[in-house]
């Protein structure tokens, strides 16, 4: 019985299914979705570390792979990352008591000045789907408000996002002030969008660049 | 079932119903007077014994007659001409059904041109940085081959835009002669393509071994009328109002026979045309209005397409510009005057000034490429692989030509705007509107599954390089090693019993075939 609904698990994080209510790739599919059966393996007493390992960490390393093969486009990618984080934001009470090892926890941004957010945001979906710890702070962030929170919630990274050439500058604040602070040395930084380059990155003193929120998984996984 | 073909909703216009008739009056005047010049004597006695005033006129060595056609003539064919033309094909399912009154395209190949150009790729290293190499595509000329239009035909017939096959390049082999090239062309075509097949004739002594062959592989002379595998163009008025002589005795000759013909006509504006819009119009649209009513004298309810090949002269060298916009102007012209008439229209787009692939070409070709086909002709020919006006095929473009076909294609669809799905979306417009991240991203996904949304340029290159010719080069390829449908061999040791003059090697069934 347990087996059965970590493979079911397993399937509907490969399919996309938040859900029940969620539509997957296979019309056939139907029933209950992420969230539901991972409440249902909870009643079922399976471990925590079962659930994430065998069901959802199983379920994204297939997306993975199916991406990268082209499979699988962005929109299949964030549908299966959001499944998790959702069932991720259901397991959190039980972590401490599981084996799991957290992934750290990422809080990110956009600076201020600047109010775009759909990078942002699908960043922050598709961590939160690899199993960090995901802290949005939301847009038009000031420094002052971002080391703050660092000094306060201590972040193991800080991720930093800007659309506009005129707002991007902010990025610079946000590192004066960390290091102002004393807290340059605390926390990982990495920046993205339109209008940075790694060129920028290293100007300005951060530890990486990250061209998409792909590009971010990947960095992080380089810094373990 | 015939081939679908896109149906355009809305055509474009760019007259008014007022200009159409002023237009069409205007024909029926040139028509009247001055008429037209006849070269070819049948002709002439046919429109004179139909109560035309015909006149012998002395203009030097040919014998011509000035034709002067009552406007009851040209009302009594258009309404002998048949509305709906049906264009066969080996395969039935790419048979094209054309309405004179529904806007339905259907996207063809062609002209005949006398240049293949090949692609090569060669390597180049950077002087400064040897370390540095690239790839650049080289065009090399050459005169066309009957193997080349076989190639040409294969590959067209795997262009899933593409709703049937004009022949892209003249066959030039030394063995091919004014006398068996007619047959050869037909039988290289039809062989590698089992879509409908289009070609003008280059002697009217192969005519009967061309009906001939397709009455073979469509089963009889009576199966090949339910289903006219092959077609005609003529183009027996050669601008200014000239009946040409040979032309018009092949015309007539089809129309006998009662095969789809198109009446076409190909005036340069400011030279052999009027430069003003209302001047070629008026005059093409005489032209074409006179072959249609000849060929109902000779045959009444043959089937005729109302064919339009208007160009605008260049001003720095009086050659053809079809790559300006005043010659999608008169195409889109003449689709509204055959619609008119409630003729089936061939019209022409795509074809252009430059004389490679590249940005130009792209240009000139998806411009009037849109333009027109938003009109809607049921026959455009749009010139898949055309360079340099008619003078050059590039087999490489012909799949470059496809895929933004592809795009126009996507761009037709009807738009899914009703109640119900309007509901849907304003259910989902505040399911996300109630969410933190507040992105619509989700619901992407049945759509992309389903096939509404478009695919990426088939063409695109990794990172920031344009890779459009080196990928489409080996799009070409892959379809080029498909296998071909070629015609049964039983059906083809008939063909090659019974017409002359086919040149053995294109006989699939034996050793060294093309």
């Amino acid at each position: 019985m347990s087996e059965d609904t970590i493979a079911r698990l397993r399937e509907n994080v490969i399919q996309g299914r938040k859900t029940e209510d969620d539509e997957g790739i296979d019309e056939d599919l139907t029933g209950p979705g992420v969230l539901e059966l991972t409440q249902q393996a909870l009643d079922e007493g399976i471990p925590t570390d079962a659930i994430i390992t065998q069901g959802l960490t199983a379920g994204m390393e297939v997306v993975g792979e199916k991406f990268a093969t082209k499979e699988y486009f962005i929109p299949d990618m964030l549908a299966s990352a959001e499944s998790v984080g959702a069932a991720m934001d259901v397991l959190k009470p039980y972590l401490e008591a599981s084996n799991v090892e957290p992934k750290g926890k990422f809080a990110i941004a956009t600076v201020k000045g600047d109010i775009h957010d759909i990078g942002k945001n699908i960043v922050a979906i598709l961590l939160k789907g690899q199993g960090y710890q995901v802290e949005d702070l939301g847009t038009d962030v000031s420094a002052d408000k971002i080391v703050e929170y660092v000094r306060t919630e201590k972040p193991d990274y800080l991720g930093l996002s800007a659309l506009l050439t005129t707002t991007m500058v902010e990025m610079g604040e946000v590192v004066s002030a960390l290091k102002d602070n004393g807290l340059r040395e605390s926390v990982r930084v990495l920046i993205g969008g339109a209008a940075v380059s790694d060129e920028y990155a290293r100007e300005i003193g951060v530890d990486a660049y990250c061209a998409d929120g792909f590009a971010a998984i990947r960095t992080l996984d380089e810094f373990k | 079932m015939p081939r679908e073909g896109i149906l355009i909703e809305r055509p474009l216009e760019r007259l008014s119903r007022e200009q159409v008739e002023i237009l069409h009056q205007a024909s029926v005047e040139i028509l009247k007077e001055p008429g037209l010049i006849s070269f070819n004597k049948e002709a002439a006695d046919l429109f004179h014994s139909h109560g035309a005033e015909v006149t012998a006129v002395n203009s030097g060595e040919h014998p011509c007659w000035q034709v002067r056609i009552p406007e009851r003539l040209v009302a009594e064919a258009l309404a002998k001409a048949p509305k709906t033309v049906k264009l066969g094909a080996r395969s039935e399912d790419n048979s094209l059904v054309m309405k004179g009154d529904e806007p339905r395209v259907h996207w063809i190949s062609g002209s005949e041109t006398n240049i293949w150009l090949e692609v090569d790729f060669p390597t180049y290293v950077k002087k400064s940085d040897p370390g540095v190499e690239i790839q650049v595509p080289e065009f090399h000329a050459r005169r066309g081959t009957v193997a080349d239009l076989c190639q040409s035909a294969h590959v067209c017939e795997q262009l899933e835009t593409l709703g049937g096959y004009i022949r892209t390049v003249n066959i030039q082999d030394i063995d091919i002669t004014a006398q068996n090239k007619d047959v050869n062309k037909y039988f290289a075509s039809l062989n590698n393509t089992t879509k409908h097949v289009m070609s003008g004739l280059t002697s009217l002594s192969q005519l009967d071994n061309v009906v001939r062959m397709a009455e073979i592989i469509a089963g009889g002379e009576d199966r090949l009328k339910e289903n006219p595998l092959i077609s005609f163009i003529t183009c027996l008025v050669k601008s200014p109002l000239q009946f040409v002589e040979d032309t018009t005795d092949t015309f007539i000759a089809i129309c006998r026979r009662g095969l789809p013909v198109v009446v076409s006509s190909a005036p340069q504006a400011g030279s052999t045309a009027p430069v003003k819009e209302d001047g070629i119009m008026a005059q093409i649209n005489a032209e074409v209005l006179a072959g249609i009513t000849l060929g109902q004298l000779v045959n009444p309810g043959t089937p005729v397409i109302y064919g339009s090949v208007p160009v605008r002269a260049r001003l720095d060298n009086l050659a053809d510009s079809y790559g300006c916009p005043e010659t999608s102007q008169y195409n889109v012209d003449c689709v509204q005057l055959a619609r008119y008439y409630k003729l089936p229209c061939y019209a022409t787009s795509g074809v252009c000034d430059s004389k490679q692939p590249g940005m130009q070409t792209s240009v000139e070709r998806l411009f009037s490429d849109i333009l027109v086909t938003l009109s809607g002709p049921q026959y455009l020919h749009c010139a898949y692989g055309l360079l340099d006006c008619n003078s050059i095929f590039c087999l490489l473009q012909a799949v470059l030509d496809d895929a933004h076909f592809k795009m126009i294609e996507f761009f037709l669809r009807p738009p899914l705007i009703d109640e119900e799905e309007i509901a849907k979306t304003l259910k989902q417009v505040r399911d996300v509107a109630a969410t933190p991240q507040k992105l619509y991203i989700k619901y992407i996904r049945p759509l992309m599954r389903s096939g509404q949304l478009s695919q990426p340029y088939p063409f695109e290159g990794d990172g920031e390089k344009d890779n459009a010719f080196r990928l489409a080069y080996d799009k070409m390829n892959e379809l080029l090693a498909t296998p071909v449908q070629h015609i049964d061999e039983a059906t083809t040791r008939r063909i090659f019993d019974e017409i002359p003059g086919l040149l053995p090697r294109l006989n699939s069934y034996i050793e060294g075939r093309q």
